[in-house]
């Protein structure tokens, strides 16, 4: 699942994918194709379902019923270790490794796998561009936005065709989470990744994504292109999200004139 | 006794203690730890397993050492010595490390294993790269507690007959030697101190990857418990000489020690043995030599309530012991040390008793003070039942402040032995047996079934038998109780006045 320069990532597929929980939540008959190379947004309230359902693709959640595919290949019939290793996963609280300096950290999915490093740290630091003599530091030397540079880079480590990240701006100032939210675009554009991205806020989703999925209470609720979301497709629940940032522009724009 | 006689004694039984506290400290470690990641991701579990741990918690470490006696006896596993004490010390040892190793996962921030298990690392990765490294601190809290816990509770494995540093304690407490007790308490209080700060200095080293900083202390605990074995293994000729815990006992083990020393052999004690453990661990070589009484070992051990004349008694024995347990009686020293009731002198006289026939009428406004094992034996109960006394209140003391306790008027009454220069110092009666129930209480030597196997050990000695005379042997008492010299220079006394009989 490393593709070249020249493929793209691979596809999900979830069919028919249900998870309860003793105590609510979860996701109930969730059907869902993601085309290899796309960027999906996965957008609801707390409680929808949204994180229940990325899990499920790298089986941090194993579904009650339903299969999960990528690229093809039933997720089930895969040792979890060795199908995570092919994915990457970037969360909120970025979990770095704080006993290990921030090479070790980005190293980490190579030397779990018995893979040599050579020159990727310096690569990957690159590709999140963060400084080279960031290498020895240790994690609680660094700003939020710097941490979470080191978690994509970690994520990216083995070159993995599918990105899987759960509100990875979400602990982040709006500047710091800005930037980076461009910057990581921008990676999945040049490394034409597969990116699944959870999110609450319907503004980063628009911004970013090929494509914004709802959920509300386990189920998919709309499954719409930004652009169509923005001309009033994908029902009630959808448009009453994209509503909180059209009015805040509308509010911006008004201060103006 | 002075501080250089108690010091003397110390590194062969500091030795001993560490051994014995290392190995219980690894055992308990190597359940704990495990038990302690299952806990801590089974959590129904866990609260389980932590009750358990602290249930033991509760229970007086000297109540547990005791407990272990009859549930080794009845696997016919080594019942005295190192095996219980080990068991006890580690079950001791299990709940600090168990639950902190607990707290110590648990309280890893859950984006991390959230991380680690998003990387893709199977159970053990996330186990030895990130679970144990961040939990360490806490872990090492818990081995730390349980180290000096371990230590501490070492001293009392003396009762189950495993040579520690509580062997001065308790044979310094039975004499009053407080020179012998202090010496005992610090050398463990010093030896716990000098535990904790190497464990301390181990956790910074590996907190800082400074690798000196623990090997240091991991060298130590490795290689001083392993030397100490290696260097007793060499020694797998020594006797071994138990003791119960009164003087008369420490004095005639240290003159059997002499004379097996003087026949080239190494010898080591284990004092303060329960009359009730010493004769199981003579039958099952945890000790070689003792001295016992007869009427003990007639009652306690043969179950017997008749009371035959001395010789016939001896020889009764001496045929039980080889045909039930290959134990060698090899003869009487020579004195007896009956249980007998004393009274101070001027009580006796006012209240004009002489006999326990006579203490019948006075016994029920009296207060009757018994050694630690004289109210639950059944010489008393013949006492009892013989001459129908009911005292008015029974207390237990130790041997030494029983005495004390007559003196002071809080007992009226006490079971004395018949051979303690307590009684001639202090001016006490002691009350006669005009029916004949108490048997007699000819000091026997007794040699092991392996020992006995030694012809050579046999002959050391044999001079012994029919060499102590009571007098003798009260005033060596006497020198040990009254005139706090050590038991040592006691032997060496009644060793040099046996050696001048013609």
């Amino acid at each position: 699942m490393t593709e070249g320069k020249t493929n793209h990532g691979p596809a999900v597929a979830l069919e028919r994918v249900t998870k309860r929980y003793a105590g609510g939540g979860g996701i109930t008959d969730v059907t869902l194709c993601v085309g290899g190379g796309a960027f999906v947004a996965l957008v609801g309230a707390s409680g929808s379902g949204k994180s229940t359902l990325l899990k499920s693709i790298n089986r941090l959640v194993v579904p009650d019923g339903g299969t999960v595919a990528v690229g093809g290949e039933d997720v089930a019939g895969v040792e979890s270790h060795s199908l995570r290793r092919r994915i990457g996963y970037v969360i909120q609280g970025v979990g770095l490794f704080p006993h290990l300096s921030v090479a070790a950290n980005i190293s980490m999915p190579l030397r779990i796998a018995g893979e040599d490093c050579g020159e990727r740290v310096a690569e990957l630091l690159d590709l999140v561009d963060l400084p080279q003599d960031f290498g020895p530091r240790a994690p609680d030397t660094l700003s939020g936005g710097q941490r979470q540079r080191v978690g994509f880079a970690r994520a990216l480590a083995r070159a993995p065709g599918l990105m899987l990240m759960d509100e990875p701006f979400g602990a982040l100032d709006p500047v710091t989470r800005d930037a980076l939210g461009r910057s990581y675009r921008a990676l999945h554009d040049r490394l034409r990744l597969t990116s699944i991205m959870v999110t609450h806020d319907m503004a980063e989703a628009l911004l970013l994504a090929d494509r914004v999925v709802v959920l509300a209470e386990g189920r998919i609720v709309a499954d719409e292109t930004p652009v169509a979301l923005l001309g009033g497709a994908g029902g009630e629940v959808a448009q009453a999200l994209v509503a909180i940032p059209r009015d805040q522009a509308a509010r911006l724009a008004g201060l103006v004139t | 006794m002075n501080w250089a006689d108690a010091f003397d004694r110390v590194p062969p039984l500091l030795a001993s203690h560490i051994v014995l506290a290392a190995a219980a400290m690894l055992l308990g470690a190597v359940i704990a730890l495990p038990l302690g990641v299952f806990a801590a991701r089974h959590p129904k579990f866990g609260r389980v397993a932590l009750g358990f741990a602290s249930i033991i918690q509760t229970i007086p470490s000297l109540a547990l050492l005791a407990l272990f006696y009859p549930l080794l006896l009845a696997l016919s596993v080594q019942a005295l010595g190192f095996l219980p004490s080990l068991l006890a010390l580690a079950l001791y040892a299990l709940l600090p490390i168990l639950r902190n190793t607990v707290i110590g996962l648990n309280g890893i921030d859950p984006a991390v294993i959230e991380a680690a298990d998003g990387i893709g690392m199977t159970r053990w990765q996330k186990l030895h790269i990130v679970e144990a490294p961040l939990a360490l601190t806490a872990i090492m809290g818990g081995v730390r507690t349980a180290a000096v816990w371990t230590i501490g509770a070492a001293t009392l494995s003396t009762t189950v007959g495993q040579p520690s540093l509580g062997d001065i304690i308790f044979s310094g407490l039975q004499t009053q030697n407080w020179v012998l007790v202090l010496t005992g308490c610090v050398t463990a209080a010093g030896l716990a101190l000098l535990v904790d700060g190497l464990l301390a200095m181990a956790t910074a080293g590996i907190e800082t990857q400074r690798r000196w900083l623990w090997v240091v202390p991991l060298a130590c605990a490795v290689v001083l418990p392993v030397g100490i074995l290696l260097d007793q293994s060499k020694a797998a000729s020594t006797i071994t000489i138990g003791a119960k815990s009164f003087s008369e006992q420490y004095v005639l083990a240290r003159v059997i020690g002499r004379r097996l020393e003087a026949a080239g052999y190494r010898v080591r004690y284990k004092e303060n043995l329960g009359s009730a453990v010493v004769f199981s661990a003579l039958s099952g070589n945890d000790v070689d030599v003792y001295v016992d009484y007869s009427g003990t070992l007639w009652t306690n051990e043969m179950k017997r309530a008749d009371v035959p004349p001395r010789a016939a008694m001896n020889a009764a024995i001496a045929d039980w012991t080889r045909a039930k347990h290959r134990v060698t009686t090899l003869g009487a020293l020579g004195f007896e040390n009956a249980y007998a009731l004393a009274m101070r002198g001027d009580v006796a006289r006012k209240y004009r008793i002489r006999t326990l026939e006579d203490l019948r009428l006075a016994s029920d406004e009296m207060t009757l003070g018994g050694d630690l094992e004289f109210l639950d034996r059944p010489e008393w109960a013949s006492i009892r039942k013989g001459y129908g006394l009911s005292f008015a209140r029974t207390r237990a003391f130790s041997p030494t402040f029983m005495y004390e306790a007559l003196k002071s008027g809080d007992a009226d009454v006490i079971s004395a032995f018949s051979s303690d220069g307590r009684i001639a110092a202090d001016g006490l009666v002691v009350l006669t047996d005009p029916k004949g129930v108490i048997p007699g209480y000819d000091a026997l030597l007794l040699i092991g079934p392996k020992a006995s196997g030694d012809a050579r050990l046999v002959a050391a000695l044999r001079p012994l038998i029919g060499a102590v005379r009571v007098e003798d042997m009260r005033r060596a008492n006497l020198m040990v109780d009254g005139q706090k010299l050590s038991p040592e220079v006691a032997a060496k006394w009644l060793d040099s006045v046996m050696s001048k009989k013609p």
